[in-house]
């Protein structure tokens, strides 16, 4: 039975379709997974009723002959995805309660095309971490371990990332504003994919930096990400950044022939006091894309260093923004009142009560560079350093270079409770960000194991649309390093 | 750019977070400690640089200025703290 709940999107399908298993199956091996597996704390609200109803409703789909790629594929959904008649937190204490009357975009289009879920997944607070330590559900954990110490599944998707990985589920939503696909996808040892900015409808998707966000595909590989991400995107009137451009069948850019192809290796991603073993995983993977036939070319993104810093200011004065609709009026959390106190006492308490520390030190960091007298010296010199940070990838892609590989994270998974400085916190998203303030496709494929058997990540990084091509290389790339270890169970 | 006690309370204030006061210079400090991050930027060269509006090039799409949507208070009022007789209610506003 467990088994079953191991299958890629791909595998599942194509079993399906031929009739050797069914989605109601597939989906009770995953229900039953997700019930022995409380210690990972991946899952924070389950749906098993929605999820045999779906399952029951796609296995009657395929026997009539109608079955796309994702029908009947059982999926964990990111809490930050605002799903009908469910919670929908973000991992929040201040969206208690709160049950969303409408779809999201792109939960519409998944289910619309069959698939089916499983439960909301644990994150970071409003997508803000990267570990997994700001949820209001508690930490989600890293199913691989090497001692007794717990391990973040990175974040902030760490559910999602802790579900695939443990075969909770064939694959997951996720979203990402800095990193928070691709770092947990590297930290779990699976693939996690951040498209171009806009081909992904942000609509029914708490918002959190509205510029940076961008929601993708969580999965055991990359031909399901191929085939995820098509079910994901398309344009939707009710984002106006979503863009009307043709949804390419993904899956048949998948040749792994990448010969002439040029990739870039940038020099600024040589972090000083990076481990070995990272240095060593990047000098393989471009030795691998070389043996492939691609040609391997230096380049140079002169403004990397001030991707993070641009970043945080940009993200919490977007933040800061988007956040200040928690007030307890509409939804949610409401403090209780004292005798006397006014509305704004209401607002604030509310918002104190509700907001976990990173979330409340977000807001505040982003009020401040948006405030009369530092609008200028903050909000708008990060806006220009982004302008410079976009330019450098236009120049190095004006040049001929299709897609870029750097790691993915500066480290391989930490113990959760370890990293307590924000700024260090911060540091993980340093090879990741870059993509976000530039809009453009990441990839991130799990490339080998670190000297205590933890999973490592390379980063491939597009053009702008040019999904199918990344997704080529990043196939290729996957052929080559032939990644295949798993978590041993311990939950 | 130092942070002192004062302004942290006035960004609390901004941002509606009610912060306790023996709770402001530890906060205080944490914004010092990000604002002297985010300082490397000030090494950049900007001049003549826009600042960015759109990641992507693209034109914002146009619809026609119809209703489109509507007559769905049940709905609308559905997760409120505090909703009567078609209103959201808050504590009073106006003496």
């Amino acid at each position: 039975m467990s088994e079953l709940a191991k299958l890629t999107i791909a595998q599942a399908r194509d079993a399906m379709r031929k009739g050797e298993t069914s989605s109601a199956e597939i989906t009770k091996a995953c229900l039953n997974e997700i019930e022995g597996a409380g210690a990972l704390g991946a899952f924070a609200h389950h749906t098993p009723e929605i999820a045999i109803n779906q399952a029951e409703a796609a296995d009657a789909r395929i026997k009539g002959g109608d079955s796309p790629d994702m029908c009947g594929i059982p999926l964990g959904i990111k809490d930050l995805f605002c799903t009908k008649g469910v919670p929908s937190q973000a991992a929040s204490g201040i969206l208690e309660g709160f049950k969303p009357a409408y779809e999201s975009t792109v939960t519409t289009q998944l289910f619309d095309a069959g698939a089916v879920m499983l439960g909301k997944l644990n994150m970071d607070e409003f997508a803000m971490g990267s570990s997994n330590e700001t949820s209001v559900y508690g930490n989600a954990i890293n199913p691989w371990k090497v001692d007794d110490r717990a391990l973040t599944p990175g974040g902030s998707s760490g559910g999602s990332a802790s579900a695939v990985a443990a075969d909770l589920c064939l694959a997951a939503t996720g979203t990402d504003t800095g990193g928070s696909i691709r770092q947990p996808a590297a930290f779990v040892g699976i693939t996690g994919m951040k498209p171009t900015y806009g081909r992904v409808s942000r609509w029914g998707i708490v918002a959190f930096a509205s510029s940076l966000d961008q929601a993708g595909p969580m999965t055991k590989d990359v031909r399901d990400a191929a085939i995820m991400l098509r079910a994901m995107c398309g344009h939707d009137a009710k984002d106006s950044t979503s863009a009307d451009l043709p949804v390419p069948d993904f899956e048949a850019a998948l040749t792994g022939d990448i010969k002439g192809k040029t990739i870039g290796i940038p020099k600024e991603y040589r972090m000083e006091g990076m481990p070995e073993e990272i240095e060593k995983l990047w000098a393989d993977g471009t030795a691998m894309l070389k043996d492939a036939g691609a040609k391997i070319v230096d380049i140079s993104l002169p403004h990397t260093k001030y991707a993070l810093p641009a970043y945080y200011v940009i993200a919490p004065a977007e933040a800061s923004s988007n956040l200040a609709r928690y007030d307890g009026v509409r939804f949610g959390h409401r403090a209780k009142l004292a005798q006397g106190d006014g509305i704004t006492e209401m607002y604030e308490k509310t918002r104190a009560e509700g907001f976990g520390a990173e979330v409340q030190r977000r807001v505040m960091v982003g009020t401040y560079v948006l405030s009369a007298g530092f609008y200028d010296a903050y909000y708008n010199r990060a806006r220009k350093v982004r302008t410079l940070i976009k330019r450098d990838f236009e120049q190095v892609f004006g040049d001929g270079v299709d897609a870029i590989l750097t790691p993915a994270t500066p480290s391989a998974a930490f113990a959760l409770g370890e990293n307590f400085d924000p700024i260090q916190m911060y540091l993980n998203d340093v090879f990741t960000v870059t993509v976000n303030l530039a809009g453009l496709p990441g990839i991130s494929v799990p490339a080998g194991l670190d000297k205590q058997g933890l999973p490592l990540g390379l980063q491939l990084i597009g053009r702008p649309w040019e999904e199918a091509d990344l997704l080529n290389v990043a196939y290729r790339l996957e052929q080559s390093a032939g990644f295949v270890a798993k978590p041993g169970k311990w939950w | 750019m130092s942070i002192d006690t004062e302004t942290a309370r006035r960004v609390a204030k901004l941002a509606r977070i009610k912060v306790e006061d023996d709770a402001l210079p530890a906060l205080a400090g944490e914004f010092n400690a990000i604002l002297g991050f985010i300082e490397q930027l000030n090494e950049v060269d900007v001049d003549g640089v826009e600042p960015m509006t759109s990641v992507t090039p693209q034109r914002l799409k146009r619809r026609v200025d119809v209703v489109t949507d509507g007559s769905q208070q049940d709905a609308v009022l559905k997760n409120a703290p505090d909703a009567r007789e078609g209103f959201f209610a808050v504590p009073k506003v106006v003496e």
